[in-house]
């Protein structure tokens, strides 16, 4: 256990070395999130098209655009992992002793630390923007741990598809294939209940879903789960213990 | 005397799909020895060390490396090897130090020791002075030997080396040479190297084995395996003899690709 946790320091280590190194990526990623709340947010609050019970709409979206910006920064770990394997980093990782959940576990805690800097930006943007946000230790706190728990879940599934694919090419096809579409299928913009049932299926096995409720909850004062916390982070862990399985068994197969 | 060898393989084996890249070959290396792997491009260099490494599991049969089978215990192995794969694999965006705390931290040596053993690490291999700069600004030579320091940190029984020198000037090859007998002589380290430039092979290995399409052709001395062809053969014609048909032999396109980007890199 001991052995685990030194292991996977050393590898988010490394990457928090590079991601402050190199902090332009973080920069631009600070973009999409502003046109989301200050355009599109503004715009559909003027509209009043989606009813978003108690909630303005601004403040209905804001969760759902921090784990919109979660799972995109996450997606990155994939086509890193494949310049790592062109590079021949992934061979070095393996061949020392280290566990392989650490080299896995090390990726997701960095892409963890990772969203959560797109947190504290969707956090000055909303403050800026007057969404009443709940600011309370402890919210705050369930709030990070939720986004390590997001990031964790898209970094280790988007390291599961590079182990498929193998291919920079294929990896951006693919992404591109799937995480639109699981940002549109989800409680991100509107709600559960205005979505036709074939979407709404399709939402309720999205775990970009109950992230959002969960932060919905967290993050907005007057805000819910629907779901409850238990479920939510029930279904997270879940699925993240699930993926990191999955990236353990698949991730050796880069090497070959 | 199951440990007399560095490396015991037996009837080992690897396919990709139909083709039969490593075919059922039989090596020993006995400690204490640069060993060296000839062959063309595609003839089964890497693959066999990747199995060797534990990267790539054989198909059929076995190795015994270090004294533990390469399929039962794989973890044993790995803690008594390095490896320095045919890729560039240090890590650009960090500087040489880092690179070497993270393979420090992943061979478990104990902290209080990890500075002492990086810091002779970088004077052995002459990168003291760049230690906290970036590695991509390192020569290809550079980059090599703190991939070497990187692999020789946890002071392995045994080194695999792909095709080390590939791309490097004259100079940044012998320096690597130089480090490699250093490391021979003075901590008994086995070496297994593959390559196909033969004066490499002539300088640095006590033995050789040539690797034809996945099969070895012959095993001998760099002396012997010359005047096994006759009286003023070179190191050239045993290559051309045993390796069948020209150095230049090409391998896939992505090897081809792969390898002119690490020359690439190597500048
Ligand atoms: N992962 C792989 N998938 C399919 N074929 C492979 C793979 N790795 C190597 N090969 C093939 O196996 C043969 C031997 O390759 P390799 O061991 O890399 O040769 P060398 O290192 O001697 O140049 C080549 O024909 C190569 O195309
Ligand atoms: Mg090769």
């Amino acid at each position: 256990m001991k052995r685990f946790f030194r292991e996977s320091a050393a590898i988010v280590q490394v990457e928090l070395i590079k991601l402050v190194r190199d902090p332009t990526e973080i920069i631009s990623r600070a973009v999409q999130p502003l046109l989301w709340l200050v355009v599109f947010g503004q715009v559909l609050a003027q509209v009043r098209g989606i009813q978003t019970g108690q909630l303005s709409y601004l403040a209905f979206i804001t969760p759902g655009i921090l784990a919109q910006s979660v799972l995109f920064s996450a997606i990155f770990y994939g086509i890193a992992i494949i310049w790592e394997r062109d590079l021949g980093v992934v061979h070095k990782l393996l061949v020392s002793p280290a566990l392989r959940i650490s080299l896995v576990f090390g990726k997701a805690v960095a892409a963890g630390f990772r969203g959560i800097l797109q947190a504290v930006v969707i956090y000055l943007i909303a403050l800026v923007m007057h969404v009443s946000l709940r600011l309370d230790p402890l919210a705050i706190f369930a709030v990070l741990v939720s986004v390590m728990l997001g990031s964790g879940i898209f970094a280790t599934f988007s390291l599961v598809i590079a182990c498929i694919v193998k291919t920079r090419e294929r990896f951006m096809g693919i992404g591109q294939l799937l995480t639109m579409p699981m940002f549109f299928a989800s409680n991100a913009i509107y709600p559960l209940e205005i979505m036709p049932g074939w979407l709404r299926f399709i939402a309720q096995i999205n775990p970009l879903t109950y992230l959002i409720d969960a932060l919905r909850g967290l993050m907005i004062t007057g805000g819910e789960s629907v779901h409850g916390y238990a479920t939510d982070f029930t279904v997270m862990f879940a699925v993240f213990g699930v993926l990191l399985f999955i990236a353990v068994k698949l991730y050796p197969t880069l090497a070959e | 005397m199951p440990d007399r060898f560095a490396i015991e393989t037996s009837e080992l084996t690897r396919r990709f799909g139909n083709l039969t890249a490593v075919d059922h070959i039989a090596l020993r290396v006995p400690y204490g020895e640069i060993f060296g792997l000839l062959g063309a491009n595609g003839a089964g260099k890497s693959t066999v060390i990747k199995m060797l490494t534990t990267l790539l599991s054989p198909t059929s049969g076995t190795a015994d490396v270090g004294g533990f089978d390469i399929i039962r215990s794989p973890a044993d192995v790995r803690r008594r090897i390095g490896y320095v794969s045919q890729l560039l694999s240090a890590d650009g965006a960090l500087t040489g130090y880092e690179n070497l705390r993270l393979s420090a931290k992943l061979y478990d040596i104990p902290a209080t020791e990890r500075k002492e053993r990086i810091e002779n690490a970088l004077e052995f291999m002459g990168l003291v002075d760049s230690a906290d700069k970036l590695v991509r600004t390192y020569s290809g030579g550079m980059i090599r030997r703190l991939e070497l320091a990187q692999a020789m940190l946890h002071r392995p029984a045994i080194l695999f080396l792909d095709e080390p020198t590939i791309g490097l000037d004259p100079v940044a090859r012998h320096t690597v040479w130089d480090r490699l007998i250093d490391l021979r002589r003075n901590h008994g380290m086995t070496v297994l190297i593959t390559t196909h430039d033969m004066e490499e092979a002539e300088a640095l290995c006590d033995n050789l084995a040539i690797l034809h399409r996945g099969n070895i052709s012959v095993v001998g001395k760099p002396a012997e395996l010359r005047a096994g062809l006759g009286e003023g053969a070179n190191m050239d014609d045993v290559f051309v003899h045993y390796a069948g048909g020209s150095i230049q032999e090409s391998g896939t396109f992505r090897e081809i690709v792969q390898n002119r980007r690490t020359a690439h890199r190597l500048g």
